[in-house]
């Protein structure tokens, strides 16, 4: 009995190890390709394709000076600025259309809510991209191209996961308050407001964090809509960068793509809790 | 009266209700149905940035159908990438997780470690840093080097481009990752016990209880990426840009070269809506088999 016991607890120890070097192994190579991002944004350019050594020879930051100074008349500076405006406006609009249409969904009492429910279920699924020549052609009809409305105006109307994200935690949560509320005179908007909203903190801040690293990451959309430099965002002005008709100043490059992933980086490690909730309640994507 | 009045009252505050979900309906009606009826009409038409739409029928479609061989070859390429990179990513993704799920001291390292691939996969910045390590001098070929095998020119030779963007993609795992531990952790510990006294080994375990058990993620997770590869489009664009001679000229680059590089509307509209039958199709077959596989314990929820 106890020699059995021992040899099983021996294969659990060997079993463990085992586990330990795989997955040490994988995240080895899994965070490479960011290693050698950090290593080669402080190299010189001609440094960065002689691969004998991953450590930079002397730490040099001209790779971000250079790259800084950003394109043709615009700096780094204004892209970060024309970024962190749109993706601020996407943030705020969904934190408005998430919490409020939640609420609607989650707590209202109004004709055809089960209709209008299944409706934003069926949603869920839909590829965005039939909507992509339409919402153009509508956009630029009414002059939004060039702007960063396209992103921020339906975003106020409410993206289906954040609102489907948000009923299931408002859905969560007692009713009994907001009944005794009822009793007492309050009308909806006031218990949304005075009673529901509080408590909703955690989930925005996951609506929050994923509109930010989602609206930060959404080449496609900037790719499209917008079209003057100063507007560019920082995903726009990397892709100016490695154009093909100029010879590529790989240093500068990778040293601006190394900055551009940095905010989502801290807003991961400040709201880790909200990002590993939010997946794993709805599925999000990440 | 006092009935009447609070009846009323009740109505007010139930119409009143109804403008909480609103901007959503606003939204639904602006940004998806319009926008979809519209997309399904200019499909049938020739429109261009200059032009009027013009009514040319099922011209967009046959003509796609029958003679356009960029689409037959978009539609091979990205078919091809969703059946090398889904069933691999969600392998990795399942199989990580499993290993994660062993009560391991700094499990929430690893953790880390494994979604941040996914937090910036799709940007544009790691497009670039892929980039540059597919390069023939690039550190992937120095490494490959280390055990004397010759590398290639990944990004430039029409075989191996597509896995380049496969393995980005394969590369994003920590996303459906989190989801198979959230399910994991769901597992009854009784269940496995249970199974333990009498007898049953670890694979056993795994197959019979624990997979079942996780199956509601698995097909979760499937349908999702499934539908997002279908969709990829940053790293086609600024990894290869299509090439080399259209090797990875996934579905929504052509639809974004013909719309908004040589703005054919109509033709890229209907483009989109073979693209959109065809997405449908692929996640019908799954749903399809769902009962057969995917185990529900409470089959009301």
């Amino acid at each position: 009995m106890s020699l059995s016991n021992k040899n099983n607890r021996r294969k659990r120890k060997i079993k463990k190890a085992l586990i330990y070097i795989i997955i040490t192994l994988l995240a080895l190579i899994m965070i490479y390709p960011l290693v050698w991002m950090i290593f080669a944004s402080f190299k010189p350019s001609n440094e960065i394709f002689d691969n004998s050594h991953l450590l930079p020879r002397v730490w040099k930051f001209d790779n971000f000076v250079n790259g800084w100074k950003g394109v043709k008349s615009y700096s780094y500076l204004r892209f970060y600025m024309n970024t962190f405006l749109l993706v601020g406006g996407v943030i705020l609009g969904n934190l408005f259309s998430s919490s409020v249409v939640g609420f609607g969904f989650a707590r209202g009492r109004f004709k055809g809510k089960k209709f209008l429910f299944s409706l934003l279920m069926g949603t869920m699924m839909l590829p965005g991209t039939v909507t992509m020549i339409p919402n153009f052609i509508i956009f630029n009809s009414l002059g939004w191209v060039n702007t960063y409305l396209p992103f921020i105006v339906p975003a106020f109307c409410g993206g289906t996961f954040f609102v489907y994200l948000m009923i299931q935690f408002m859905k969560g949560i007692s009713t009994e308050l907001d009944e005794a509320a009822r009793i007492d005179g309050c009308s909806s908007f006031q218990i949304f407001a005075r009673i529901i909203l509080p408590l909703c903190k955690p989930t925005l801040a996951t609506v929050a964090v994923f509109s930010f690293v989602w609206t930060w990451d959404d080449f496609m959309g900037q790719l499209i809509y917008i079209s003057e430099m100063k507007k560019y965002t920082v995903a726009l002005a990397l892709k100016i960068m490695v154009d093909p008709l100029a010879a590529i100043d790989w240093g500068a490059v990778i040293a601006m793509a190394l900055l551009s992933v940095v905010p989502s980086i801290v807003v991961y490690f400040v709201a880790q809790d909200s990002f590993v909730e939010g997946i794993a309640t709805t599925g999000l994507k990440g | 009266m006092g009935t009447k009045g609070r009846l009323q009252k009740k109505k007010r505050r139930r119409s009143y209700d109804f403008l909480f979900v609103l901007p959503w309906v606003i939204g639904f009606l602006c940004f998806t149905l319009i926008p979809y009826a519209y997309s399904f009409y200019i499909s049938f038409t020739k429109y261009n940035m200059i032009g009027t739409a013009k009514w040319i029928g099922l011209d967009n479609y046959i003509e796609i159908l029958t003679k356009d061989a960029y689409f037959r070859q978009a539609l091979v390429v990205t078919i091809k990438y969703v059946i090398i990179s889904v069933p691999l990513k969600m392998f990795f993704s399942l199989l990580v997780a499993v290993m994660l799920n062993n009560k391991l001291s700094g499990s929430k390292i690893y953790r880390t470690i494994y979604y941040i691939p996914s937090l910036l996969g799709s940007s544009v910045a790691i497009s670039v840093v892929w980039k540059a390590m597919f390069r023939k001098d690039g550190v992937i070929n120095a490494f490959l080097a280390l055990f004397g095998i010759q590398g290639l020119e990944w990004i430039g030779t029409p075989s191996t481009a597509l896995w380049v963007l496969a393995l980005l993609a394969m590369w994003q795992f920590g996303s459906p990752m989190l989801i198979f531990l959230a399910g994991l952790n769901q597992v009854p510990s009784s269940l496995l016990e249970a199974a333990e006294v009498d007898g049953a080994t670890g694979i056993r375990k795994f197959f019979h209880i624990t997979l079942p058990m996780i199956s509601p993620m698995i097909f979760f997770n499937l349908v999702m990426q499934m539908i997002g590869a279908f969709q990829t489009f940053t790293s086609a664009m600024m990894v290869t840009n299509g090439g080399p001679v259209n090797s990875t000229l996934l579905y929504v680059l052509y639809i974004y070269n013909e719309g908004f590089t040589k703005y054919n509307f109509g033709y890229a509209a209907a483009l989109s809506w073979i693209l959109f039958v065809i997405i449908m199709f692929f996640t019908m077959i799954v749903f399809k088999t769902q009962n057969k596989w995917v185990y529900y314990e409470n089959q009301e929820g």
